[in-house]
């Protein structure tokens, strides 16, 4: 989407009043508020950058949750919604929930118990330091430039929507998560983040509760979808309002894909490798205050992750039902003028909210907005901090320096993202080498934790070069169809996939690689001796016990509960 | 130490507050073009006043002095 975005010719789409902006005002007065007051909590390493490791469940849950819950992803996968309709769910559905379980009950007691600061951290106590150092140079390179480049994206979406001057969004917004930030650490950006959770649900609900009174319920909501596609001449467009029926064939659906793809390619291992190693996420879970909480905050971020689709999915299918004018792709929109997929959103929030209401849905993209780009620089101020400068610049420094060095990479990390978002500007293109770049190390790094994890006869070696390998595999194959575009037909197996597929389908082959070259490389050379991997590896770890609390109040109870609801919910919507 | 949800009872009180009023505001003073859709449901009234609650409650359940 944001890529997308840079091509947007500006046309402002809401008109704020004096009781929206102050809505808006007392956001940013909040925020900063509780970044002064958590200022002298966060003076050793343990409170700058792991919050203490004191969160209760719920709060790193909803953090969790949130860390991922921004603007763009919101206004983002709305668009998907009108443009692929229900479709787009799997994306919060198959595409999250496993994986959040997964890390709940099988990875968090590993990197709980090993105490790390990070996931590359995690990689260099169980595979050395090379895996360590190409993990952590990798994220915190990416992390901060996918940080300016939602910046840029979230400034230009300002700009259509509320007529903001770029400049002026881009400053205000960093200059106050930067201040956060370096003031509370990660407690401040966690606590901003659980504010947020509740802002962008108390903003966007109102949107879906309106339109479907609007549309008369689901039902209706249905029947006026098909019967506007149909006069549109679209193809299948029974497709827009089934989950599943539909992915038999890349032929049948408008996403152009398949279940293999949307089951293994995005359930199995795009889902997992973002959930379980991408540390933007993965940190909120480590600064739990015991291990019951954490294996209990990603099992409540999954549970709410599975009602997500109300604020976001459903306004999608509204406006497919309710909206006069028919939305078009974002280059049809920059040539044209007309609103693009993307706009659907701040269109609904237009149509049903008034003054007051509008404020609150704006504060809830803004905050969407700064939480995402706190998130990634608190990851980012982290792995610089503990994973390359500690080991490879200045291993002897006390606590007192380390905190100060976070501080400082929290604004230098903030001014390259500020660096990043002006070259976007300049040079739109830039945006989708950095989006693909991201998605290169998910994959592979997934396949790496986890058999280090599972499996005690991976080696050094073995990690580091499948790690490597697998990445390679990604990079080459987004290369090849960037020169050849017929070349997607090789990768998704079918002459009918489209972009989608080819995510999926990329993911699946690097982490293929990943696995059979860990493999390969770990039974040719010599095992890691059994004492040096006792709390890395299953089979060699006493995984602790949540204690002995009542049904409940444990975890497996819930991820119980989360998986039969999310199996009910997949059925109804089949 | 303030608990976090006394800061999202604060955040939401305040919001719900002025969400109400200006829906109070629009129901007393009906605008000639409201320029929204289902107007004639006062969202803002029932919604603010809803967030308001909400606040209020988080407010005095987690206050500091209480929640120490």
């Amino acid at each position: 989407m944001t890529s997308q975005l840079a091509t947007l010719v500006p046309t402002q789409l809401v008109h704020l009043s004096a009781v929206d902006i102050v809505i808006v005002v007392f956001y940013f007065v909040l925020v900063l508020s509780i970044g002064w007051y958590l200022k002298g909590r966060s003076n050793t390493g343990e409170d700058f950058f792991m919050a203490g490791r004191e969160m209760t469940a719920w709060v790193a849950g909803l953090s969790f949750l949130s860390a991922n819950l921004g603007a763009l992803e919101l206004m983002g996968w709305a668009g998907s919604a009108y443009q692929y309709g229900i479709l787009a769910t799997h994306w919060y559905w198959i595409g999250a929930i496993p994986a959040m379980l997964f890390l709940a009950l099988v990875m968090m007691p590993f990197y709980y118990i090993s105490k790390t600061h990070s996931v590359p951290g995690y990689l260099k106590l169980r595979f050395g330091e090379p895996s360590r150092a190409l993990s952590a140079v990798s994220f915190a390179f990416m992390t901060v430039l996918m940080s300016g480049v939602n910046m840029f994206a979230m400034a230009k979406v300002m700009q259509i929507v509320l007529g903001w001057d770029i400049n002026f969004s881009i400053w205000v917004s960093s200059l106050t998560v930067a201040i956060y930030v370096t003031l509370g650490g990660l407690r401040s950006a966690i606590f901003n983040e659980v504010l947020q959770f509740f802002l962008i649900w108390a903003g966007a609900l109102l949107i879906p509760i309106l339109g479907l009174y609007e549309a008369g319920g689901w039902t209706n909501l249905k029947a006026r979808i098909l019967l506007n596609l149909t006069e549109q001449h679209m193809a299948n467009p029974g497709s827009y309002t089934h989950l599943w029926s539909t992915l038999g064939n890349f032929g049948d659906n408008p996403m152009g894909i398949n279940w293999v793809g949307i089951v293994f390619g995005l359930g199995a291992i795009i889902s997992m490798g973002y959930w379980t190693t991408d540390f933007l996420v993965v940190q909120r879970i480590l600064a739990a205050k015991d291990i019951r909480s954490a294996e209990m905050a990603p099992i409540i971020g999954a549970g709410f992750k599975m009602f997500v689709p109300i604020i976001v999915i459903l306004p999608g299918l509204i406006g497919l039902a309710v909206l006069p004018e028919k939305l078009v792709p974002e280059s049809v929109a920059a040539v044209t003028g007309a609103h693009s997929y993307n706009d659907v959103l701040p269109l609904m929030l237009a149509r049903y909210c008034g003054p007051g209401l509008l404020g609150l849905g704006v504060t809830a993209l803004i905050a969407g907005f700064m939480s995402g780009m706190a998130g990634n620089v608190s990851a980012f101020t982290t792995v610089w901090t503990y994973d390359i400068y500690r080991p490879l610049f200045n291993s002897k420094a006390s606590d007192h320096h380390y905190v100060n060095m976070g501080r400082w990479t929290t604004i230098i990390g903030v001014l390259i993202s500020v660096g990043t978002a002006y070259l976007v500007m300049q040079f739109a293109s830039i945006m989708d080498y950095v989006q693909a770049l991201f998605s290169f190390f998910i994959a592979p790094l997934f396949g790496t934790v986890v058999l280090g994890m599972l499996w005690k006869r991976a080696t050094s070696a073995g990690g580091f070069w499948g790690l490597l390998c697998g990445t390679i595999t990604s990079i080459g194959m987004w290369t090849w169809v960037k020169l050849d575009p017929t070349a997607l037909r090789y990768v998704a197996l079918s002459p009918h996939a489209k972009g989608l597929a080819q995510d999926m389908f990329q993911a699946l082959w690097s982490f293929i690689v990943c696995v059979i070259v860990t493999v390969t490389v770990s039974l040719a050379t010599k095992p890691i001796p059994d004492g040096q991997l006792t709390g890395l590896v299953y089979g060699l770890t006493e995984i602790p016990s949540v204690g002995d609390v009542p049904l409940y109040q444990k975890p497996l109870f819930w991820a119980a509960v989360v998986t039969v609801v999310f199996f009910i919910l997949n059925i109804i919507f089949w | 130490m303030i608990s976090i949800w006394f800061f999202i009872g604060i955040s939401l009180a305040f919001n719900g507050a002025l969400i109400l009023s200006a829906g109070i505001y629009q129901l007393v003073y009906p605008p000639a073009n409201p320029g929204v859709v289902l107007f004639n449901l006062h969202a803002g009234v029932w919604w603010g006043a809803t967030l308001l609650l909400v606040g209020l409650i988080y407010c005095f359940k987690f206050a500091p002095r209480r929640h120490s």
